[in-house]
């Protein structure tokens, strides 16, 4: 009976919930990040450092593969990203201790490793810029892009707040319009922006490191096979030619 | 016809003879290689076939390393997935691969038994060859479902939930089998162990057995052509097939000019986007398995989707596995299913091109359906495409006897 009651919530979730992606999936504005470019990817290491790693790791990642990617010196790892870390092939751990935060926000907070590889881009972008005030909250605020997130707007200071307007539909259905601005932050709504998209361009880049190397070695391995192309369909040419 | 006398493998007394003496190489290279004698009429749909091969060893040499780093164990193995993709050298590139490697797999044998269907490479005295090859086809099935697990990722685990689940549906027996699959109550690190067993040994070991057995089944009878006639029926004086060549040099040099196509459109992948847009790598698959949330979207790998639209085309349970189970192994029939007494498409009427071509569009709206939140309209049609696609194979004893073929040519049609 309970394996019955299991396999009927395993085949409901399946049958229901996939349509659920298609049905939470706001509309994302695009993040239109650039990992090719490097200032924005350092810009991004500075703020996710400052920002994120008091509470999110990225444990898959080592100080010394941001050094040789993004071209910064040991030096200046180690003064302006290595708040916490003892050596630079350590990965990024978070400030805060896992068990604490589980209990403080009531989950822990995801790993970013994989984050923008996992959810996209301009999710994260979204979520970031997406939080609004909502009194009923414990933190004081909600997201747009993940409803009851516990996670709070640590980055009001440069954002200030912001409140969500609702509006109903021709059926009479609330639905998220607008964001209106409470109060001002240190950034203008272009300079968030601008945060922002550094900071998801830096985590698009720690979900896959080796991106930009393997486009460049693609570029050499297709000329390879197309050199190796010709002189095998001149092989090809020269044993089939009594081929009648 | 000219043709270039073997060098490969002659004796020439001395080392040869030594070696021919105690195993017959030689004699095996021209069985196989050098005197097996093929159409010359081969198009390029014959070389999918070759390609199974190369990716089966893509998927072996990048498996064997993989291995070499990956840990089987549900606390370390999502980790150490992602530990080769950034700290083993070159740790990405087989990685990617492997991943990429596996959807080419499947759309390379997909391919190869669709030529199969169109030039009727499956009917007599080829049944057998067909079947073996149906065989290989399930292998890979179960060799691509337990190798999905490994990563750990959400898609790995969740994906593996339902799949596994499925088993329950058999009458009396289903419970107990779910559970000798799993080796536990739910998918935990036991699972985890023994599919990275079967992934890795029992069913490459089984793969590559019926690899053999295919082989050495095409090469007693002889490959077919897209003539669908016997070039062993018009032979020379010397015994050899007038529209046969020899593997090798011919079939061999002209293979290899497929097999680097093949790289190319395989590199570009691996190189410029492995992920494919979230086809061949699920995004989902980068959040590591948790057993406490239910990703809002379970879809299968999309080498297995039109399969899983069938069953989510049924509302009873155990129907919708059985006519799964069913769309996987109809194809096994085919080659009594078929009464024409043509085998090629060229020489074939209207309506098996038409009942073919259908055949084709259901499959891929199947894959695309599979994909696709099973609510609405979906799955109307995923039942409209399921009759379409069984139609095909259950209707075929009648509509290929009424069909109108044309005249079959005595030799093989080659414009050089």
């Amino acid at each position: 009976m309970v394996k019955t009651i299991r396999f009927s919530v395993v085949l409901a979730a399946l049958l229901t919930t996939a349509g659920a992606f298609a049905a939470s999936s706001i509309e994302l504005e695009p993040a239109h990040n650039d990992p090719g470019n490097i200032n924005s990817l350092q810009r991004g290491a500075r703020n996710f450092m400052n920002y994120c790693a008091g509470c999110h790791s990225a444990k898959y990642v080592r100080f010394n593969t941001l050094g040789r990617d993004l071209n910064l010196s040991e030096d200046q790892l180690i003064e302006n990203l290595m708040f916490n870390a003892e050596q630079v092939f350590d990965t990024i751990q978070a400030t805060m201790p896992l068990d604490d935060a589980a209990r403080w926000f009531g989950s822990a907070p995801p790993d970013m490793s994989l984050m923008a590889r996992a959810r996209g881009t301009d999710y994260v972008y979204n979520f970031l810029r997406g939080f609004y005030l909502d009194p009923d909250s414990p933190t004081g605020v909600d997201n747009r892009v993940l409803e009851g997130t516990s996670m709070p707007n640590v980055l009001w200071e440069l954002q200030g707040y912001q409140k969500a307007i609702f509006s109903e539909d021709d059926h009479g259905i609330e639905a998220f319009d607008r964001f209106e601005q409470v109060t001002p932050g240190t950034m203008s709504a272009e300079e968030f922006d601008e945060f922002a998209r550094d900071t998801v361009n830096f985590l698009e880049y720690i979900g896959e490191p080796i991106r930009s190397t393997r486009r460049v070695l693609g570029v050499w391995v297709l000329m390879f096979l197309i050199v190796f192309l010709i002189i095998a369909s001149m092989l090809k040419k020269q044993v089939w030619k009594d081929v009648t | 016809m000219a043709r270039i006398e073997s060098e490969i493998g002659t004796p020439k007394g001395g080392f040869m003879k030594w070696v021919d003496d105690r195993f017959p190489w030689t004699e095996t290279m021209k069985y196989h290689i050098t005197e097996y004698y093929a159409a010359k009429s081969f198009n390029w749909w014959y070389v999918f076939g070759v390609l199974a091969m190369v990716v089966l060893v893509i998927q072996i040499v990048s498996g064997i390393f993989l291995t070499m780093n990956y840990k089987p164990s549900a606390e370390e193995a999502f980790a150490s997935v992602e530990y080769i993709m950034r700290d083993v050298e070159w740790g990405w590139l087989i990685r990617y691969m492997h991943s990429t490697g596996a959807s080419f797999f499947f759309i390379v044998v997909y391919l190869h038994m669709y030529r199969a269907m169109m030039y009727g490479s499956y009917q007599k005295p080829r049944e057998l060859i067909w079947i073996i090859g149906m065989l290989i086809f399930f292998i890979l099935f179960a060799e691509a479902f337990a190798g999905y697990l490994l990563p750990w990722g959400q898609m790995s685990y969740w994906g593996a939930q339902v799949i596994i689940s499925l088993f329950g549906a058999i009458p009396f027996v289903g419970e107990a089998l779910v559970e000798i699959i799993r080796g536990d109550y739910s998918i935990t690190d036991i699972t985890l162990n023994r599919f990275f067993a079967l992934h890795v040994i029992v069913l490459p070991l089984a793969l590559i057995a019926m690899v053999f057995v295919h082989i050495v089944a095409l090469h007693h009878v002889g490959s077919s052509n897209p003539d669908g006639i016997e070039i062993k029926d018009h032979k020379g004086s010397d015994g050899i097939p007038l529209d046969g060549i020899a593997f090798h040099p011919y079939h061999t040099t002209k293979d290899l000019v497929g097999i680097i196509v093949f790289l190319m459109i395989f590199s570009a992948v691996m190189f410029f986007a492995p992920d494919m847009g979230g086809y061949f790598l699920e995004h989902a698959n980068f959040e590591p398995a948790n057993v406490m949330a239910t990703p809002e979207h379970i879809a299968p790998v999309w080498y297995f989707t039109p399969f899983y639209a069938i069953l989510r085309a049924v509302p009873n349970k155990l129907w919708g596995a059985i006519l799964m189970a069913g769309s996987v192994l109809i194809p096994v029939f085919l080659p009594w299913l078929d009464r024409s007494r043509v085998k090629s498409i060229r020489y074939r009427g209207w309506i098996y091109k038409m009942a073919l071509g259908l055949f084709v569009i259901s499959f891929v709206v199947l894959g695309w359906l599979g994909m696709q939140p099973a609510e609405g309209i979906y799955v109307m049609m995923a039942r409209i495409f399921s009759v379409i696609y069984f139609g095909f194979f259950l209707l075929m004893p009648y509509y290929t006897t009424i069909d109108k073929t044309k005249p079959v040519p005595d030799r093989v049609v080659y414009h050089g």
